[in-house]
């Protein structure tokens, strides 16, 4: 069997591997054995041990010649049927395509049909039905089928070339790894939902919201302080001149400079390891951001003025309810 | 007498029994949920069947059919981006719940505040949710921009979708912000005093954007009324439509970006 898988594979010049596996599929189809296909291909007598095992020594030859004998007797609907059989086709619809085939090539319907069961071409009609294939088909159809199966030794079809699949496929997007929004992303978003949502009411069942004294314009708190998202802002306040930092930073580093991030970073990675420096500037940014927002809101007493929360108390009056 | 009983009990509890799945092939039902949904007769849990689920739906506006496999998994977007918009409709509904009990006017506004505590079933509780809400969405939006920041997703193609990232942000500050002058207290009060201060130092528009803002030189009643207005009406108009595009960009931008 190695030996005969060689042979083959010298003769055909394909690797052992895929001609062993494409001499068990054509054997599989045709229903000889492995050895006698790879015999065929290689150009050898069929082992002999094999060919006692094999239904017909050589099936190639073989099959047709028991075919042959009932074919020329055959009326149209048994070898419609004998064509349905071997293609799998229903029969109707493969009388359609033959007498399609048949005006269109100007042969007869039987000659069609016979090739395609694979049976010698029937003598009669032929050469009646269609006269100017009568040169063609007529002298083959007396000996041999149409498809006249090779001789021994000799290679029906050989590789060509071997094309990548991208260079005569148009790929216009990679695969990806995908899987169905139904469940999967929907059932991890209800998650979410619910878990937000009973974290919202835990929250809101257990601290209040504040509620001071009527609005007073006469009467200024001390501290006075922004929500606890300016307060980064109001804190910068108390370094810089307002030009700067009540305009300049927020509006043009803020959001001028945020909008402008993916046109500056013109660096088209998004692995981490490869945008160190964008990754550095931008946490900075979040801890400069948290660093004043944290010291504006738990730092900063009376006046504005510096405070430790643990010796002089917590001005921070959104979390009153909780504080107290 | 006896037979006739057994006999009606069996109808009962044939009918009870066959009633679901009766109900499911009825011309009401099947006129509600669209072919493909799972809650019609017939549903087979296959790819294909999958499939019709989001195509038949109302999701279909938002999510597409398949989705890269890292985009679901928790660890990748947080969900924050999620979060932040389902957090902007819990605040849609406990905000119109407040808005039966609210008046913005210097006489009534403090006075109703308080009322929510007092003669408001659940009128605690929507204030809480709607004022922690709001700080947590605040914090949602700002945690999905470093998310996003950190993965890079902010490249091409996905520039602009960056930038409407940054509107909604101001847009999401703008709603909070308005919304703390509401109770009219003392804190909202003096820090919409102190926030709108520093909105006044920005050169040569600056006195003319607080004027409008504020509906003159200073906080007043006047001002009361243009931050309801701006907060109930204009300003979700304006993120519900900056929102659609944002999440329609997400998906002409290829989906969820990554993995990295
Ligand atoms: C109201 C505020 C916002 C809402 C409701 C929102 C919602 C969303 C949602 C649902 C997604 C899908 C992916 C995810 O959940 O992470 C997303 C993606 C995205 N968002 Fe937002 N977002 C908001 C604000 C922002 C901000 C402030 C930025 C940046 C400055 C931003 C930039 C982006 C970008 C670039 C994507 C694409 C990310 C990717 O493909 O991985 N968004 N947003």
């Amino acid at each position: 069997m190695e030996e005969l898988i060689a042979q083959a594979a010298a003769a055909t010049g394909y690797p052992a591997s895929m001609v062993e596996r494409s001499a068990a599929a054509r054997a599989k189809a045709e229903g000889t054995t492995i050895e006698a296909v790879l015999a065929g291909w290689a150009g050898v007598e069929v082992p002999t041990a094999a060919a006692a095992g094999a239904p017909g020594g050589a099936p190639d030859a073989a099959a047709p010649a028991q075919a042959a004998a009932p074919a020329g007797a055959m009326s149209l609907e048994d070898l419609a049927a004998a064509a349905a059989e071997e293609s799998g086709m229903p029969a109707k619809l493969l009388m359609r395509s033959a007498t399609a085939k048949a005006k269109a090539q100007g042969v007869a319907v039987e000659a069609v049909l016979a090739e395609m069961a694979g049976v010698p071409v029937p003598t009669i009609g032929a050469p009646a039905a269609a006269p100017a294939a009568s040169t063609s088909a007529a002298p083959a159809a007396a000996a041999a089928p149409v498809m006249a199966p090779a001789p021994e030794g000799v290679r029906t079809q050989r590789l060509l070339t071997v094309v990548k699949s991208k260079a005569i496929q148009q790929v216009k997007t990679e695969p990806v790894d995908k899987v169905n929004t139904w469940p999967h992303l929907v059932a991890a978003e209800f998650v979410a939902l619910m878990a937000m949502t009973a974290f919202l009411l835990v929250l809101s069942v257990i601290i209040n919201a504040p509620l001071l004294e009527a609005a007073n314009f006469n009467l200024t708190p001390n501290p006075s302080k922004a929500p606890w998202y300016f307060l980064g802002l109001q804190e910068l306040l108390s370094y810089f001149d307002p030009q700067i930092a009540g305009v300049l930073i927020p509006g043009l580093i803020g959001l001028v400079g945020l909008g402008a991030i993916p046109y500056i970073d013109r660096n088209p990675a998004t692995r981490p390891s490869e945008r160190k420096f964008a990754i550095m500037m931008f946490t900075f940014f979040l801890m400069g951001a948290a660093t004043l927002g944290i010291i504006g809101s738990f730092f900063r007493g009376p006046g504005f003025n510096f405070t430790y929360p643990w010796t002089d108390g917590v001005f921070f009056d959104d979390l009153l309810d909780w504080l107290e | 007498m006896a037979d006739d009983k057994v006999g009606l009990l069996e109808r009962v509890r044939e009918s009870v029994t066959t009633a679901p799945s009766k109900m499911r092939k009825s011309q009401f039902w099947e006129s509600v949920f669209r072919p493909g949904s799972p809650f019609r007769a017939g549903y087979t849990d296959s790819p294909r069947g999958r499939s019709y689920v989001i195509m038949n739906n109302v999701l279909y506006h938002l999510h597409p059919v398949k989705v890269k496999r890292h985009g679901v998994r928790l660890s990748y977007t947080l969900c924050l981006g999620g979060l932040s918009f389902f957090l902007f409709i819990v605040l849609t509904i406990t905000g119109i719940f407040l808005m039966f009990y609210y008046t913005p006017s210097e006489e009534r506004a403090y006075a109703d505040i308080e009322a929510l505590a007092t003669s408001v079933t659940f009128g605690t509780l929507m204030r809480n949710m709607h004022r922690w809400g709001a700080h947590l969405m605040v914090l949602t939006v700002f945690l999905h921009m470093s998310r996003v920041f950190y993965h890079g997703a902010y490249k091409p193609p996905r520039e602009f979708n960056w930038v409407i990232g940054v509107v909604l942000l101001l847009l999401t500050l703008l709603l909070s912000f308005t919304g703390y002058l509401l109770p009219w207290d003392q804190l909202a009060l003096w820090a919409i005093t102190v926030g709108s201060n520093m909105g006044a130092f920005a050169p040569v528009i600056g006195n003319q954007v607080s004027y409008v803002l504020l509906a003159g030189v200073q906080i007043s009643g006047a001002t009361l009324l243009r931050f309801y207005v701006l907060h109930v009406l204009f300003l979700p108009f304006v993120i519900v439509i900056f929102m659609a595009v944002h999440f329609w960009r997400v998906r002409k931008d290829g989906g969820i970006s990554g993995p990295l």
